[in-house]
């Protein structure tokens, strides 16, 4: 049996929540004895995803050519493996996109294998001539 | 001199939702001064997720965050005067005199029927600190970082150490840190955290950076460049521990040690400030000891949540709409709202009885880290309401929400006190 005592983030209460497992691998969670400390339902869900498969959105930024600023902010379009988030940051490192760029512009297709587009989380214009 | 029924001062999240609100209340001659070349304030900086939760019920960035009330304020068609910095606000009765200064018009003066304080606040500087050492490059504000790496691409170090652990800083922990940067301690005066629990463990906890709480910076090094600095622990005085100094080579110190309501048109005003917030005294009604000024976000007092901002801009905006059309500043008694026993301090902090709207949301923050503790509310020394919270921390803000049914029906009413309870 193993403890892993997580914080739950969830809202900005941050449950302390303890989950149990045993000693098998268990990829699907089957694994997962008990969750408690969690004060509501998001706070179990949280605990069971953290535990077998955490995920985060990446953001970050990408120069921009011909905007009326040098770079543009960007962000994975939903939660990555947290694993891949230095994957992520290599792949969009030397990426340059021209102006104007639209909040939602897809700016990578499958980052990092990940199945999830990074997209533009900014409105630039092109810079005035 | 040009003549606006409103004019609210800085185009952040505040200013944005404030225009907004006095807009779709009736009032249409409204102009935003801002001083930055785009509107968005701090948003534009803030390149992270998590904003909007409580607004649009999705993890935003901070630009597209701002954006959303950009887009409202020009569907509006709301003038938003950009590049322009106010330089004084004068009070009065009939109107307030904004000074304001850009490159195309220099110096002007508006007259306004009603004025929104929308500035924001600033973070507290090394010279705030009182940290010995040299004076050396390489000793940067979190949001000055922050600006450098997410808006122009500059990188302000490789080897960093931030002293104090509010928000800004544990952002930046991971962004340095996804941008090659070694960040080797955040080191934090309190026993605790003054960060959002989401932010210790997405910024620090993912990437295994150490989270030192009762330690400070006792010593700065280099000539030119920063090359190192000490941290050692505080003891319960507040005075470094003897033996518990470690020496962190670094050539980057980020503070991220408080922020500060940007309040120096208000002063001037002579418009009452709250010793505790540094921002102004205000009413229900989100207006200031000057008649027809209002204020609302971080220059009344520094929130957590952009949302939370949002909807007090709103109100701000809603009131300030309200005083123009001709209701006038609430005259005669006021129910003081009276912070006790852990509660620092209220906003608003009084409220007029006459006021219109169903209920009265109260702001607070605590003084520190509670657990099963209760809020409780007093109508004079009757015991009217009581909330049991699991946790309460300084870093987050807490509420509590006042009937107004219930305030009128005690037309004797002196004080509201809100307490923070031990269980019984």
């Amino acid at each position: 049996m193993k403890q892993q005592e997580l914080t739950c983030i969830g809202c900005p209460l941050g449950c302390t929540v303890t989950v149990t497992t045993n000693d098998l691998p268990g990829p699907d969670g089957e694994n997962i004895l008990s969750v408690t400390g969690n004060t509501c339902p998001r706070g179990d869900s949280y605990a069971r995803k953290e535990v077998t498969c955490p995920t985060r959105i990446v953001t970050s930024t990408v120069r921009v050519r011909g905007g009326t600023s040098p770079l543009v902010n960007v962000k994975t379009a939903s939660a990555i493996p947290r694993d891949k988030i230095f994957d992520c940051m290599n792949a969009i490192k030397d990426v340059t996109v021209t102006a104007p760029v639209h909040i939602g512009d897809r700016i990578l297709s499958n980052v990092a294998g990940t199945d999830v587009d990074v997209v533009a989380a900014r409105n630039i214009p092109s810079a005035e001539v | 001199m040009k003549n606006h029924d409103l004019v609210i001062i800085g185009g952040g999240p505040a200013g944005l939702a404030a225009a907004v609100s006095a807009k779709d209340h009736g009032i249409d001659d409204i102009v935003i001064i801002e001083r930055d070349k785009e509107p968005g304030g701090i948003l534009n900086q803030c390149i992270h997720n998590g904003f909007g939760l409580h607004t649009f019920g999705e993890e935003l960035t901070g630009p597209e965050y701002a954006d959303r009330f950009i887009c409202q304020t020009a569907a509006r068609k709301i003038t938003c005067q950009l590049n322009t910095m106010v330089m004084d606000l004068k009070a009065g009765p009939d109107f307030k005199t904004v000074t304001a200064i850009n490159r195309k018009d220099g110096i002007f003066q508006i007259h306004a029927k009603a004025v929104i304080l929308a500035m924001g606040c600033r973070e507290r500087p090394r010279g705030a600190l009182n940290i010995p050492g040299t004076r050396p490059a390489g000793i940067f504000s979190a949001g000055t970082a922050q600006r450098l790496v997410n808006m122009e691409g500059l990188m302000p170090g490789r080897e960093v150490v931030i002293l104090g652990s509010g928000d800004i800083g544990l952002i930046m922990a991971r962004r340095m840190t996804l941008e090659g940067a070694h960040v080797s301690v955040v080191a934090e005066l309190q026993p605790y955290s003054g960060g959002l629990k989401r932010n210790i463990v997405q910024c620090l906890n993912d990437f295994g950076i150490p989270l030192k709480l009762s330690h400070t910076v006792t010593d700065i090094e280099g000539t030119d460049r920063l090359c190192a600095v000490t941290i050692a622990q505080a003891g319960p005085d507040g005075r470094p521990v003897p033996g518990s100094e470690t020496r962190y080579p670094c050539d980057t110190l980020l503070l991220s040690c408080g922020l500060i309501p940007e309040n120096e048109l208000t002063r001037g005003a002579g418009i009452r400030i709250d010793p505790v917030t540094q921002g102004p005294v205000v009413s229900d009604s989100l207006e200031t000891s000057a008649e027809g000024i209002f204020a609302c976000g971080n220059v009344l007092h520094v929130h957590d949540l952009v949302d939370y901002v949002s909807l007090e801009a709103a109100a701000a905006g809603k009131n300030a709409a309200r005083y123009i059309r001709g209701g006038r500043s609430a005259a005669g008694g006021t129910i003081a709202i009276r912070p006790e026993n852990g509660v620092r301090y209220t906003v608003p902090a009084f409220i007029s009885p006459d006021g219109t709207d169903e209920t009265v949301t109260v702001r607070f923050r605590v003084d520190r880290i509670y657990r099963n503790h209760t809020i409780a509310v007093y109508f004079d020394n009757t015991p009217v309401s009581r909330r049991k919270r699991p946790v309460m921390a300084p870093g987050e803000m807490e509420q509590v929400i006042l009937d107004r049914k219930k305030l009128a029906a005690s037309p004797d009413l002196h004080s509201v006190t809100i307490r923070i309870e031990a269980p019984a």
